[in-house]
């Protein structure tokens, strides 16, 4: 009895710590969406909704409006991920099923580097060596061959919207890769089996029981590279050209609300200036929310129309 | 007797582990063979090697000959995709496609064939099902996941899905060990009724259910073939003491 009651209050103390530390987390989110909307009052207060709408960023006229910014951010960042996720994919399926074991073992083992290797130096080989190339090379070809197409038109400048979205495929390739191959391996043997014993050849046996039995976990990873894109400063802000403007065109310098925030935050020359730049930071904020709660949601919708089965 | 599968000197290794040792046997065509012996005695070993299912694990070894229809399976000419389409196999724990409808997960193995028609395809679902005794149970959900039947239910739609492909031979490991009485005696009603059709190789640790199933019966121990022959005569008169011992309790 003695013993047991020993336990309850062990059990009881850990539930208090652990319910503790659970919901200071939910209070320090509280709290910097609280300071974060009260240091964004003058901006919210002297543009309302036309900051989000408006372009005109203009620090001198005390001119404030966000939309290049978040349109830099989103664009880039879906662009980068609509190239990442089939090459990931790809590289996954040759890590867990295509390659020999060994192979594997070192191909994973050099993408998980990659996904430690500091957004600094992948800006600075960004800017040294793909930058330089894509205004060299991969622009003028562009311009030459699709330059009809507005996507593709306009002058070779290097730093690019184009610049952005290669390098943040780059960045984000790694982490995609290295979910969706842990997914992969979780498909049990049973199923591979299963496919196999039908007459799947390896092809089939991928199409039919692994990337099925997988797809809300790889759907999960591909969000969290989303995550990891729209989040990304350093890289983009030393390849995008930082240039506030909408364009078609992807050799069109561009801008994005984290690389703003950065460049211009030490020296924002008035209140309502780092009041705009607060308020970026909270667009921020609640996109990524809101990409994360779409992925919830997505997430919790497949796992239920597959019964629990899919675990 | 008309063989269908003939096992010759079949050895299976893994790494070190000799897991079956100079096995032979010859399996008659639309007749149920069981194998029965206790755990780890390398009965599913030799279930696998019957469709090639070893050739994904990199560690086993096959060596020996077992003869399909004349032609050894593990000839070099031969490709173990279209040796798996004549040889199914059912497995101890049902493993129907979670994502797919039942409709989609007993046509999944026929369809690798290529295109098919709707109404084929419809027609070879229904003729399946029925088979299997599924068909009245999910007619009116037939585009529902598979996952919402019950354990037995989905034994028996990895059945469908299997018969569905045409195959000659059935492989079954365990079918029914995951599964409720009542369940299991349906399996072992199908399984009586699927041998005028195909040729049956069933594993069992049940030996019950290989006394009321099978035509031939054959025992193993410790990666052997102890002894095999007519089921009636293995559980009445066993030539070897190993066999006597293991029917009637004694071990295992
Ligand atoms: N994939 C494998 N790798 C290594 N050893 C295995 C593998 N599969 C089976 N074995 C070994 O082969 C022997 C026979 O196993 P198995 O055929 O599964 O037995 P049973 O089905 O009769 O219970 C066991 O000793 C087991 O450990
Ligand atoms: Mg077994």
């Amino acid at each position: 009895m003695v013993n047991s009651d020993k336990h309850r209050n062990g059990d009881a103390l850990f539930k208090g710590i652990a319910q503790f530390f659970a919901l200071s987390i939910i209070a320090i989110l509280l709290l910097m969406t609280y300071r974060m909307v009260a240091e964004s009052m003058p901006s919210i207060r002297a543009f309302g909704v036309s900051f989000i709408s408006g372009s005109n960023w203009d620090a001198v006229q005390g001119q404030f409006a966000a939309l290049p910014y978040l349109y830099g951010s989103v664009v880039s960042s879906l662009l980068a991920l609509l190239l990442a996720a089939p090459l990931s994919l790809g590289c996954a399926l040759f890590i867990t099923e295509l390659a020999p074991k060994r192979l594997g073992v070192a191909i994973a083992t050099l993408v998980e580097l990659l996904a430690a290797i500091p957004s600094v130096i992948y800006g600075l080989w960004g800017i040294m060596v793909m930058v330089p190339w894509l205004q060299s090379t991969v622009q003028p070809f562009l311009i030459e061959h699709f330059g009809f197409i507005p996507l593709f038109s306009g002058a070779p400048y290097g730093v690019s919207m184009l610049a952005a979205v290669f390098i943040l495929m780059i960045m984000i390739i790694p982490i995609i890769t290295s979910i969706t191959k842990e997914v992969l391996l979780a498909v049990p043997q049973s199923q591979k089996e299963a496919a196999l014993a039908l007459g799947a050849t390896r092809w089939e046996m991928i199409r039919i029981a692994v990337l099925p039995y997988g797809r809300s976990g790889m759907l999960g990873a591909v969000i969290l590279g989303l995550g990891r894109a729209i989040g990304e400063t350093m890289a983009v802000t030393m390849v995008i050209g930082n240039t506030p403007q909408i364009s078609l065109s992807l050799l069109a310098p561009a801008y994005t609300m984290p690389s703003v925030i950065a460049n211009e935050f030490a020296e924002a020359s008035s209140k309502l200036h780092s009041a705009a730049l607060m308020e970026i930071g909270l667009i921020l904020l609640v996109v990524t929310l809101i990409v994360n709660s779409l992925a919830r949601l997505l997430l919790w919708s497949v796992s239920r129309k597959l019964g629990g089965g899919a675990k | 007797m008309n063989c269908k599968v003939q096992i010759d000197k079949l050895n299976i290794h893994f790494g070190q582990t000799h897991a079956v040792k100079d096995v032979s046997m010859d399996i008659a065509a639309n007749s149920v063979t069981a194998i029965i012996g206790p755990s780890g005695c390398g009965k599913s070993t030799v279930l696998r090697s019957i469709n090639r299912m070893h050739d994904m694990t990199p560690s086993a070894r096959v060596s020996g000959r077992i003869i399909l229809d004349g032609s050894d399976i593990y000839d070099r000419s031969l490709d173990p995709v279209s040796i798996r389409r004549r040889v199914g196999m059912v497995f101890q724990k049902p493993n129907p496609f979670p994502a797919m409808s039942i409709y989609d997960n007993v046509i999944a193995g026929y369809k690798l064939n290529g295109l098919l028609v709707k109404k084929e395809a419809d027609q070879i679902v229904e003729s399946s099902l029925q088979r299997v005794a599924l068909w009245d149970e999910v007619k009116d959900r037939l585009h529902r996941s598979a996952m919402d039947l019950s354990g037995g239910q989905q034994q028996r739609l990895c059945i469908a899905r299997t018969i569905a492909v045409r195959p000659e031979v059935i492989l079954m490991d365990e079918p029914a060990s995951a599964l409720d009485p009542l369940s299991t005696l349906k399996i072992e009603e199908l399984v009586e009724e699927l041998k005028e059709k195909y040729t049956i190789i069933i594993v069992t640790h049940n030996m019950q259910q290989a006394a009321r199933v099978s035509d031939v019966t054959a025992f193993f121990y410790l990666g052997e073939m102890v002894e095999m022959g007519p089921t009636k005569k293995m559980f009445t008169t066993p030539e070897k003491k190993q066999t006597e011992d293991y029917i009637t309790g004694r071990f295992g």
